[in-house]
């Protein structure tokens, strides 16, 4: 029996029978529907007016669609004592500060790791390896005591610095510069007399950027959802994630509203970088 | 591959001594430390807030979860009392303990497949639309508190979109609360949970996909695979060992780490106790009760289930395609 080559994308494709191709598109598809519906029904709930969202069953469409929520969302719920946009803001403030504090160590934790061949950096690596493998409640209780001690309760320290010490983005860079630069070419620019700092910044850094992008958005993805910390009790310090949960009890149309202003921000983010990330994971690899 | 960067290191330790000897092994990476000073500058930061923040909680726990701890006095030798108390006198960590297992059981390796089997689907889509889809299942995990729509969802009154339809066909006479109902509860923050659970190791194993040597598929053909779950088992498994590896590993991390959609969704305690997790657990004994020692102890209680499953899942996935 002749065998069945089929090209796919510019290649040849083997293997591939008509009844699995169909089979899988429909899984995808409706895999696909379940993954979207929530969010498709988040998008709707905040474009819709108030009569619409009263109708039962609800309706998976807008009929006439409406920005008053997220008006709503900006201006009522700003005459609160603490306004949204303070929320918004502290955020904003945590987000950035947390995830330039780890793009910066991160970055320089990776370059040492991989490519300066110091006594005691393979346990290091293996310790941070291992650190992936452990939920952060595990040390919750420990840090708690490093707060009372730095008199950090109530403050933004809490929810930015422990983000510093955080090991995905950096654990996904060091693979990415040992797979993606040579050990000849830093040993080259040591011999010029270029300084370790002068190599990290003018060489690998541009090098990698996929890497030092997947860091920065992957942290600020995380940064950006985590929950309000428990250690921090003034309104004002508290984040946009509250924030949506007050108002979800006064307003499920403003709150609708929130969480899409919430979610579009990772999610636009990860689009733009996409194919970046996507070839970072590619050396994502963990050899054992 | 190991035993050759071995000798290349003691090679090099012998080119430095004189008299034909060679260097004493201390002596070689004092040398050396001097030599690569500026490495242990560059990771100095990071490591003092991974040691704060990471490494000494852990062991500090280790060491506390033998006491008895208040914060006001110092802390008292208590010995094993507080692990004889956890698994033989407190019931409900008990059901905690099977609730988190019960969640990681199923979230776990489901999430893992999922990631997996989801990538391997759309790795055929042309650039364009993998990118889409992509998006699509992945959009989810990093959408923040979306996952609260499924509150909305489920809303235990008329208003809810199930109940809504639910009672329009006639299948229920009253609204049912699903995240109050202890049937439902369980089997919905399980959805919710693998809802979310297309993550980094989505992202790592449609790049690693990508990056199987693509004449592997060619020369399989040739000897004899016959369709396209061959190939997967025989050829792409093997090649993506790596990948899998650290897939699994941030699975296991997701599946320990429930806990935030059970407060949100089902409120805390939900209904009966029936999704009270260890982490719901140790935040009691932490921040309600303030007995660190006995929170210490579930902490410990974590770790050792977190690492134990990571160790058995790397043996087994050494094993695939074998």
């Amino acid at each position: 029996m002749a065998r069945k080559i089929r090209v796919r994308n510019h290649r040849v494709v083997l293997n591939r029978s008509k009844g699995g191709d169909a089979g899988i598109t429909i899984f995808l598809i409706l895999l696909g529907i379940v993954m979207f519906l929530p969010m498709w029904y988040l998008i709707i709930t905040a474009l819709k007016p108030l009569g619409e969202r009263n109708i039962t069953p609800p309706l998976l469409y807008v009929m006439k669609p409406t920005w008053q929520n997220f008006i709503d969302l900006f201006t009522n719920m700003n005459s609160t004592w603490v306004p949204v946009s303070r929320y918004l803001f502290n955020t904003i403030i945590i987000s950035v500060a947390a995830t330039f504090g780890c793009l910066v160590l991160g970055s320089l934790t990776a370059y040492a790791l991989s490519k300066i061949k110091f006594p005691g950096r393979v346990v290091i690596f293996k310790l941070i390896q291992y650190s992936l493998m452990i939920s952060s409640t595990v040390a919750g209780i420990t840090n708690f005591f490093i707060f009372v001690a730095l008199k950090w309760l109530n403050t933004y320290w809490i929810s930015i610095v422990p983000v510093w010490a955080s090991t995905l983005g950096l654990y996904l860079m060091k693979q990415f510069i040992d797979t993606n630069v040579s050990d000849e070419m830093i040993e080259a620019a040591r011999i010029d007399g270029a300084g370790e700092l002068r190599i990290y910044w003018q060489i690998v850094m541009p090098l990698v950027k996929p890497a030092w992008l997947t860091l920065l958005v992957t942290t600020f993805q995380s940064v950006w959802n985590a929950g309000a910390s428990g250690y921090v009790w003034s309104e004002q310090l508290k984040t946009f994630n509250t924030a949506i949960a007050n108002i979800s009890t006064v307003s499920v149309g403003a709150s609708s509203a929130g969480s899409v202003v919430m979610m579009s921000v990772p999610i636009i983010i990860f689009i733009i970088n996409q194919a970046k990330i996507v070839e970072t994971m590619g050396s994502s690899g963990m050899k054992d | 591959m190991k035993k050759e960067k071995v000798s290349a290191v003691t090679e090099e330790r012998q080119s430095y001594g004189y008299g034909g000897k060679p260097m004493t092994k201390g002596r070689y990476i004092r040398i050396q430390m001097k030599r690569t000073w500026q490495g242990y500058v560059m990771v100095a930061p990071f490591m003092l807030m991974f040691i704060a923040f990471t490494v000494a909680p852990v062991l500090i726990s280790i060491a506390l979860s033998f006491t008895s701890f208040n914060m006001l006095e110092w802390p008292e030798w208590k010995g094993l009392s507080n692990y004889i108390q956890l698994f033989l006198a407190d019931d409900l960590f008990i059901t905690a303990f099977a609730n988190t297992m019960l969640f990681a059981i199923t979230t776990g390796p489901a999430s893992f497949i999922l990631s997996f089997i989801v990538a391997w689907f759309i790795n055929e889509l042309s650039p364009r639309m993998r990118a889409f889809v992509t998006v699509i299942f992945y959009a989810p995990s990093i959408a923040g508190t979306a996952y609260l729509v499924w509150g909305i969802f489920f809303q235990g009154d008329i208003y809810g979109y199930v109940n809504g339809w639910l009672l329009k066909m006639g299948l229920i006479n009253a609204p049912i609360d699903y995240f109050r109902d202890v049937r439902f509860i369980v089997p919905l923050c399980i959805a919710v949970a693998l809802w979310t659970s297309l993550g980094t190791s989505f992202l790592s194993n449609i790049a690693g996909l990508q990056g199987v040597d693509h004449s592997l598929y060619e020369a399989g053909a040739i000897d004899g695979i016959k369709n396209r779950w061959q190939e997967a088992w025989y050829i792409t498994l093997p090649s993506m060992r790596s990948i899998l590896l650290f897939g699994a590993v941030l699975s296991i991390t997701g599946a320990f780490g429930f806990g935030g959609i059970v407060n949100a969704l089902c409120g805390n305690p939900s209904t009966d106790y029936v999704a009270w997790t260890l982490q719901h657990h140790l935040t009691e004994y932490m921040s309600t009760r303030f007995e660190y020692g006995y929170a210490s102890a579930i902490a410990v209680v974590l770790f050792a289930i977190m690492m134990t499953a990571n160790m058995l899942v790397q043996k087994f996935l050494s094993k695939v395609g074998q």
